[in-house]
């Protein structure tokens, strides 16, 4: 990771001649991009990471069947090996499990909801925690005290567990009524819940900077309404660590909701994601059926393993102590 | 520093309030709990009878009342699912619970230690970039798949470990303890491991970073020219005051490590706190959520309370600090 810090002496903010080229063509030329290149590991990291989500927005035309049509699992092909074993059969590239569910169909449809969760999760968490760091920022005083004691307490204890309690007091209201589709609602809901106290604590901090500099008061002095300037004027300044932050959080909140799924309080086995996938195969280890639970382990390892690389690198490359 | 210790205490008490009342509405509000107790086909003046005998019809300020002097008794009601005191379960399985998290974070302190220091002092040896490797590696990957990997390991292929529960436990009082048997110390060793390899990770990096901060000072430089031994530089010296920290974080890593025990008694079915609340959040039952909720925020606003009190009487400079600030 050390060279992602070496940084390029042509940046687009030294080069004011080529302000009018193409975004396309500025992003090439930026630091970011330089030091981008310069890192093999992010660059592998960015990849596969790459990969992954093409991999979970195709997944319906790569799959060798739909996983969670009944119609099309045949209990005839149950607990194949994987393809290069001596009891491998084709085209169950990585065996299948007890109902005769192709593993590599199964990992690309559970990709898919490990990362629309995961991606929503941290939408939401961003959402809340930036309204509520903007306010906190902006107008101190009182609402400030409130949102930031409340996110201390809140930091003090762990995610998993602030998620894990959102998750039980949203199944007993819901009661009968939850289904597999609203308990994605509620897994990101317990996700955002648990993340966005990053979020508030960095915007709040760059607003009370940013407040005070002249542009900010030349808005006021015009006369635009608060949240057009919180929005318009002191957000963009605060995007850099945000965009860390998010990177970083996704894994996170892929990795709770896996944890979730594989404590039994996540998706169902009708919808299953990576964690409901390695729940479900983790009871089939004993029986030496190893590939129903390693397939899902590994994808999801490498998957947050990728987006933990870039978002250190990330961090590194925005950093402008470490150029 | 009495100002500064009282201040703190009505902090952690205000904490503790807004969680009490977090317990509470769970407890009251999500979902009725006389439909909990009694059966389908109870009649609604027998439910009245029982909505009374609970105390449901008091007003809500009388009912919170009540449920926080009960909860200061450790009374948290009975659990749905159980038909127990919820402070009976709570208390049978406590045991198990502590004995792991102080486990795991010996474990946690022995090897993260060693390997700082080791990193820290040949930074360019193999094995040095290898704990590095490994440090990423621990911090990525989610705690159940490095349990599954090692139950696979160990108890399916080498048959070396048991996978699941704590083997035979022997009977002090209140207390059950796996630590005086040949196959409770067994029991433990998986668990520990994984509960504290993230742990470990943290107080490597923590350590490594510190003692090459430390290295570079100028009384370690003075030491050497003192000409005292290489060992009893780093040791003596060095090690000694990157201590501080590492104990600091273990300490507050504590409340943590019991959070996270939930994680790694689910998958080696370990009898504590941890799967008791994660078959109470399968079941919903509301009453052992929101006690374990209470005792957790207990355990944590302690720690963070005894940590912060420990800091001012080891740092003065953080008093004077205080002081000025008031």
């Amino acid at each position: 990771m050390s060279d992602a810090v070496v940084s390029s002496s042509n940046g687009q903010s030294t080069q004011p001649a080529h302000t009018a080229r193409s975004w396309l063509s500025r992003a090439l030329d930026s630091d970011v991009f330089y030091s981008f290149r310069r890192s093999k590991l992010t660059m592998v990291a960015a990849a596969i990471t790459v990969l992954f989500f093409l991999l979970a927005i195709f997944a319906s035309v790569l799959a060798v069947q739909n996983p969670f049509d009944p119609a099309q699992l045949q209990l005839i092909n149950s607990r194949i090996s994987p393809l290069w074993t001596a009891d491998g059969q084709s085209p169950f590239l990585l065996g299948t499990d007890e109902q005769g569910r192709d593993v590599f169909s199964a990992i690309l449809y559970g990709m898919r909801i490990s990362l629309a969760v995961g991606v929503a999760g941290v939408i939401f968490a961003g959402a809340l925690g930036i309204a509520l760091g903007l306010i906190a920022g902006y107008f101190g005083g009182a609402v400030d005290g409130v949102i930031m004691r409340i996110a201390d307490v809140q930091l003090t204890f762990p995610a998993i567990l602030i998620a894990l309690l959102v998750n039980g007091i949203a199944k007993s209201i819901l009661g009968n009524r939850l289904d597999a589709t609203s308990m994605l609602f509620v897994l990101v809901i317990s996700i955002g819940l648990s993340f966005w106290v990053g979020y508030a604590r960095t915007v709040r901090g760059s607003v009370m900077v940013e407040k005070n500099k002249d542009y900010v008061a030349a808005a006021q002095l015009i006369g635009l309404p608060a949240p057009k300037i919180m929005l318009r004027h002191v957000l963009p300044n605060t995007m850099g660590p945000i965009l860390v932050i998010a990177t970083i959080n996704l894994a996170l909140a892929i990795i709770t909701e896996a944890t979730l799924s594989f404590l039994g309080v996540g998706l169902p086995d009708t919808m299953p994601s990576l964690g409901t996938l390695i729940r479900i195969g983790n009871n089939y280890l004993f029986a030496g059926e190893w590939w129903i639970v390693a397939f899902p382990g590994l994808a999801l390892a490498a998957l947050i393993l990728s987006i933990n690389l870039l978002g250190d690198w990330l961090r590194d490359a925005l950093n402008p102590k470490l150029r | 520093m009495l100002a500064f210790t009282l201040r703190r205490a009505v902090q952690a008490i205000g904490v503790m309030f807004a969680v009490g009342i977090i317990a509470f509405s769970m407890f009251r509000f999500a979902g009725d709990p006389v439909n909990q107790i009694v059966s389908i086909d109870t009649s609604a003046a027998e439910r009245e009878v029982v909505r009374k005998s609970l105390g449901l019809d008091d007003p809500v300020p009388v009912q919170f009342v009540r449920y926080f002097a009960d909860a200061a008794q450790f009374k948290f009601g009975v659990s749905y699912q159980f038909r127990q005191p919820v402070s009976a379960l709570l208390s049978e399985r406590m045991p198990a619970t502590l004995e792991l998290a102080i486990c795991a974070t010996v474990f946690a302190m022995v090897f993260g230690i060693l390997m700082g220091v080791y990193s820290a002092l040949k930074r360019d040896t193999v094995l040095a970039k290898l704990f590095q490797a490994v440090s990423l590696i621990g911090i990525s990957l989610p705690t159940f798949l490095i349990g599954i990997l090692l139950i696979y390991l160990f108890a399916v292929t080498l048959g070396w470990l048991p996978s699941f529960g704590r083997g035979e436990v022997v009977k002090l009082g209140w207390w059950t303890t796996g630590l005086l048997t040949l196959s409770g110390l067994k029991a433990l060793i998986m668990p520990s491991i994984t509960l504290g390899l993230f742990q470990m990770t943290l107080i490597m990096r923590l350590v490594r970073a510190e003692m090459l901060e430390v290295l570079r000072t100028d009384y370690i430089r003075f030491a050497r020219a003192r000409g005292l031994t290489t060992r009893a530089i780093h040791f003596g010296h060095a090690l000694k005051n990157t201590l501080i920290p590492v104990i600091t974080v273990a300490g507050l890593q504590f409340g943590s490590v019991i959070a996270f025990s939930i994680i790694t008694e689910t998958v080696f079915q370990w009898p504590g706190m941890g799967l008791l609340f994660v078959q109470a959040v399968q079941n919903v039952d509301i009453p052992i959520m929101a006690a374990y909720l209470l005792m957790v925020s207990l355990i944590f606003v302690t720690i963070n309370l005894v940590v912060d009190i420990l800091y001012t009487v080891v740092d003065p400079r953080l008093r004077a600090t205080v002081g000025r600030a008031t």
